[in-house]
């Protein structure tokens, strides 16, 4: 029965695609918002197939194999090349499940009511819950080259998104985020047939597990084949700049899920294809890995510090706040890469807020430009109120989500010792507090102070139903992430601590 | 009710009124009044439960998360002294609720501020009872927001937004240590639970306990405004008056020295923690009290006067005597609310922060004189007031303490500090109440409404009498915590040592007495001469910081701003172009004329031609 979930958290989405693309515009939106609504049970479902329920940590298998899913579905696909469908969900990547079912649903319940100009709304919903299989797929993929084909799967209908729904410089933004990553991607293809040319196998358990040894030095070229790829997806410094440009220039449902989920693509499979197939390759490549996160996290808040466009201010806070995702990940150890995993999810819920927040004030106020806008909570103090909570969370305030990520990146920093590390984890700290400085810079330029012109000529601004609906959710995802971390992390400790044991091995 | 039950119990009350506080509609006042009372006294009653009931230290908790080998508890831990200061955080809070409703009557944001006061209440409440760093991080963070949600919640003050945002970042610079402190204390101790990381201590490298209590006291200077982190309090106090009460009474600042005498083992052991704690401490008490003579803002000679008493609190830390500073504590955060409330209660009647526009308030405010009267003597120190026990108690414990030179320093530099204390509140209590009327205001003052005046007559009662409790039996033991093994602390003495800071005391309201008496209208800050603007200043630490902090940090931003769009995303562009270049140049070339493409032609067929004879030839 729970292959059912499994099978059907991939089929419902791509069942609705085909009928937004087929319907009416009202229609076809209609339809593919009841699909994704599916998917999202479909995907609560699947947990509960969860052997030890929701909130236990389960034992501590010593010895088990990195990747044990507790649902999967295992078909032959093209028998001549040995291609398998080899789905399956684990604890690492059910968390990340659920975000993208969840945000391409409050994306599509967002769309019904408001379709940026640019072309068809179905169209719109259609292109979302193609990316939706994609990003599922990529997730649930136990099979290195099914694992690719959906990475790639994701690629078009976001550049179409971008493209055809986007901001005034849209096509620039979408031609170099589709390049960019195509880059990524060369090179993702070319490290994934390293690992299958030199183990005779794809499928990514047997892989994980250590069962076909690599030699160093294809561990190596692997490992760096692999982790510059999904580096640029991440991204990490200095792979990072297809993003600002792209996050900005992209509607607001766009850059949700940009943000939310596309970038969590690269930092999941860093942990669970990179660091799992080669295990060596990542002990070789973790110090620089750590430099350059701890190098996004400072860089990426500096610049945020000197950013006067709204959108673009979220876009670049991703480049440090995924920062401490890859130190954590870097770190090799189980506090860090649980810090990783839970700092993803946090991310994507409160940056898609983030990206819903500013798409309401520039559907309003027509502008992002933080010289133009201010005064906000004088016309909109629900929104005003949403969006210093939003900031508030992102700046990592402890007992909201975002926290979790962020400390115990550097715990984990500070656990694996060293002077190396240990200054990476100080740099770190003060990346934090960076990340408060531009954060308050924003809401004292948007909320706070008399109302700019600009605002005081427009009238006073409601939140209307829909707009509710997409963003509560997230709201008390956010405050419940960061009261229950175990919601993330119950599920994830035990193949975590299976990997470190990999690695360290 | 059970302990058990009632410890957890103490910060979820108003943490419940907060969050159900958020959500109202804006207009909806009296709920959010209703809510915000409730939840404070809900707050009061349960510290008061636990005051009286706990005698042995105890704690529960249950597993939070984990982390990999870290497990983060969510329980308490809780002694006598986390009792009493939760009972001060309950008094304090619900004095500031009452009085809002009344001070702020015209706001139209209401729920919001009322709400945000009962997370802060909720949040400090959390710092005291919090049995794991990790929580007590939760809460000292969460009370740092609020702050900056509350101080910039007046929007009519221009200068409201910056100096929230200072106040934020500033606390947020000191807690780069404070977390880093935690971090190192919890990774070599495996665990961030408060008891284990105590009772691991001894065991720790002394280089690891040093550094982590250098760095938790940074967080400390940042939270308490210690020099060099304490610019941003007297800017806070463009936050609404009751909030100024509630940030320098019992929250805020006080939770800085309530967290040291909670971790006091790690700073005894990680010398020399404490003597930089003493001279932070002595630096700050003269700084504050200094910066307070020269103030013409009512409120903001006050929040100097908290800068150097909190110096005073941390110098009583550095000199051995937690329980002192915790006693000070207790009788600050009474007349320190009084004060700021009654102050309060001025500026609503004159329509004025200024002293300028004040002057003989003391006939047309009597109530309102005679709680202001108390406060600012206990706050000099003046017998048998609140603050004279506290006060004399640290300057006891100074000079009996012997160890090296700080005592001695300290000592001598808490004298000073009561002379120039006594002369500030001086200035302060003449200026305000004595003398002609100096603007209309002033003539046509009032005293305010019930709930305004309430809770500061209330406040003077624990003003005045909350320091005889030092003559109560085993009053320092129950304020010293229960981890520390130190000798029980005498906190009431009367003797011929008595005498130094009452003459200083008695200076210091004489000088200024005689310098008012020349010309009442006048300010006798006048006489301070050319220090007078350095003192109005605050030795421009302010401009100091800006030069060495705040621009530098712009300038970097920028920079990398420009070098992250030139040289990062230049490189990228530029690789785009540069393809799309090379593509064009070769299209170009490829679109040749006949006698070219045929020359080329037949170059290719010749140079093939002979490739394959020369590769003929060679096999």
């Amino acid at each position: 029965m729970n292959e059912v979930w499994l099978v059907a958290v991939l089929a419902l989405p791509a069942a609705g695609a085909i009928g937004a693309f087929a319907l009416s515009d009202r229609a076809g939106r209609w339809c593919g918002t009841a699909f994704a609504l599916l998917a999202f049970v479909a995907s609560l479902l699947l947990g509960t197939a969860h052997p030890d329920g929701w909130f236990s940590y389960g034992p501590a298998g010593a010895g088990a194999p990195p990747i044990v899913p507790w649902t999967s579905v295992d078909t032959s696909w093209v028998p001549a090349l040995d291609l398998r469908l080899h789905f399956g969900v684990d604890g690492v990547s059910y968390p990340l499940v659920v975000l993208t079912t969840l945000l391409t649903l409050l994306c599509c319940l967002y769309t019904l009511w408001h379709v940026p100009p640019g072309g068809r709304g179905s169209t719109l919903v259609a292109l979302l819950l193609v990316i939706e299989v994609g990003m599922l797929g990529t997730f649930l993929a136990l099979d290195l080259v099914l694992f690719f084909v959906f990475f790639e799967v994701v690629l078009l209908p976001m550049y179409a998104i971008i493209a055809g729904w986007g901001g005034d410089r849209r096509r620039h933004a979408a031609r170099k985020f589709a390049l960019y990553t195509l880059f990524g991607s060369v090179l993702l293809l070319v490290g994934v047939f390293t690992v299958v040319a030199a183990a005779g196998t794809a499928d990514l358990v047997t892989l994980t597990s250590g069962a076909v040894p690599l030699t160093r030095t294809t561990q190596l070229a692997a490992f760096a084949l692999l982790a510059i790829a999904f580096a640029v997806k991440s991204p990490l410094w200095p792979l990072h700049t297809w993003l600002p440009d792209a996050h900005t220039q992209a509607p607001t449902v766009g850059s949700v899920l940009l943000a939310g989920v596309l970038l969590k693509m690269g930092t999941y499979g860093l942990i669970r294809v990179a660091v799992g197939v080669a295990p060596e390759g990542a002990r070789w490549a973790a110090p620089l890995l750590g430099a350059l996160a701890v190098a996004a996290i400072l860089v990426g808040c500096l610049v945020c510090l000197a950013q006067t466009e709204l959108k673009r201010l979220i876009a670049y806070s991703s480049v440090g706040h995924m920062g401490f995702v890859l130190l954590g990940v870097a770190t090799l150890t189980t506090t860090g890469i649980q810090a990783a995993l839970i700092g993803n999810v946090a991310h994507g819920i409160i940056t898609g807020l983030l990206f819903f927040l500013a798409g309401a004030v520039k559907d309003r106020f027509h502008t992002g430009d933080l010289a133009v806008l201010g005064g906000l909570r004088e016309r909109a103090p629900w929104l005003s109120g949403l969006l210093a909570f939003a900031a508030i969370a992102s700046l990592g305030l402890p007992g909201l989500a975002g926290f979790w990520g962020e400390a115990f990146a550097v715990v984990a920093a500070f656990e694996r010792g060293g002077a190396g590390w240990v200054t990476l984890g100080v740099l770190a700290a003060i990346g934090g507090a960076l990340t408060a400085a531009y954060f308050l810079r924003m809401l004292r330029k948007v909320t706070h102070g008399a109302a700019s012109p600009l605002v005081a000529a427009t009238p006073a601004v409601r939140i209307t139903g829909p707009e509710l609906a997409a963003w509560s959710p997230l709201v008390v995802l956010a405050l419940l992430v960061g009261l229950v971390p175990v919601l993330v992390l119950g599920f994830s400790e035990v193949p975590v601590q299976s990997l470190v044991e990999a690695v360290t091995r | 009710m059970s302990l058990d039950v009632l410890g957890p119990l103490l910060p979820a009350v108003p943490l419940v009124a907060a969050l159900s506080g958020f959500v109202l509609p804006l207009r909806s006042r009296t709920a959010a009044a209703g809510l915000g009372i409730a939840g404070a006294t809900g707050a009061l009653v349960v510290a008061v439960l636990l005051a009286v009931r706990v005698d042995e230290p105890f704690e529960t908790y249950v597993d939070w998360v984990r982390f990999g080998d870290f497990s983060v508890t969510a329980g308490v831990r809780i002694d006598q002294a986390a009792a009493l200061v939760a009972v001060a955080v309950g008094v304090v809070a619900l004095a500031v609720q009452v009085y809002s409703t009344s001070y702020l009557r015209d706001d139209d944001r209401y729920p919001p501020y009322a709400a945000q006061i009962s997370l802060f209440t909720a949040a400090m409440l959390l710092v005291v009872v919090a049995g794991d760093l990790i929580l007590l991080l939760v809460g000292w963070e969460v009370m740092g927001i609020c702050s900056y949600l509350l101080i910039g919640h007046d929007r009519r003050l221009p200068g409201a937004p910056a100096a929230a945002v200072k106040a934020f970042l500033v606390t947020r610079v000191g807690d780069i240590g404070f977390l880093l402190g935690i971090v190192l204390l919890g990774v070599n101790a495996g665990s961030f639970w408060i008891t284990q990381v105590l009772s691991a201590l001894p065991g720790l490298p002394a280089a690891t306990v040093t550094a982590a209590a250098l760095l938790l006291l940074a967080g400390f200077a940042g939270k308490s405004a210690q020099f060099p982190l304490h610019t941003w309090l007297p800017d806070a106090m463009a936050g609404p008056t009751p909030i100024s009460a509630l940030i320098h009474a019992a929250t805020m600042v006080a939770a800085g020295i309530y967290v040291v005498t909670r971790l006091y083992p790690v700073f005894v052991l990680g010398d020399p923690a404490l003597t930089v704690l003493g001279v932070m401490a002595v630096v700050t008490v003269l700084i504050g009290a200094f910066a307070a003579t020269a103030q013409d803002d009512i409120k903001r000679v006050l929040a100097w006067s908290t800068v150097s008493q909190i110096g005073y609190m941390a110098a009583a830390l550095a000199v051995g005597a937690p329980a002192v500073a915790l006693f000070h504590l207790l009788t600050h955060a009474a007349f320190k609310a009084l004060l700021f409330l009654g102050a309060g209660s001025v500026i609503h009647a004159v329509g004025s922060n200024s002293m300028s526009a004040m002057g003989g308030l003391r006939r047309r405010m009597p109530g309102t004189f005679w709680s202001m009267t108390i406060g600012l003597g206990a706050l000099i120190g003046l017998p048998p007031l609140a603050g004279f026990w506290s006060k004399d108690a640290v300057l006891h414990a100074a000079s009996s303490a012997d160890a090296g030179w700080l005592p001695g320093l300290v000592y001598g530099v808490g004298l000073a500090g009561v002379l120039v204390t006594a002369w500030y509140a001086g200035r302060l209590w003449l200026r305000t109440f004595f003398g002609a009327p100096r603007s209309p205001g002033a003539e046509s003052a009032h005293e305010p409404p019930w709930p305004m005046a309430v809770p500061v007559l209330v406040l003077a009662v624990p003003s005045a009498l909350l320091g005889l409790l030092a003559f109560a039996d085993g009053f320092g033991a129950r304020l010293t915590p229960f981890v520390v093994d130190l000798p029980e602390i005498e906190l009431a003495h009367l003797g011929a040592e008595t005498a130094a800071p009452l003459a200083a005391l008695g200076l210091g309201l004489l000088l200024v007495w005689v310098l008012w008496r020349r010309d009442t209208t006048r300010d006798p800050a006048r006489f301070l001469g050319p220090a007078r603007s350095t003192f109005d200043n605050a030795f421009w630490l302010d401009a100091v910081q800006d030069r060495l902090v705040v621009r530098p940090v712009v300038a970097l931003a920028r920079g990398a701003a420009v070098t992250d769009q030139r040289v990062v995303d230049g490189a990228v562009e530029g690789a785009g172009l540069g393809t799309t270049d090379v593509g064009n140049q070769l299209a170009a070339w490829h679109r040749a004329g006949l006698p070219r493409a045929a020359t080329a032609l037949l170059a290719g067929v010749l140079l093939l031609g002979l490739a394959a004879a020369l590769y003929g030839s060679a096999t």
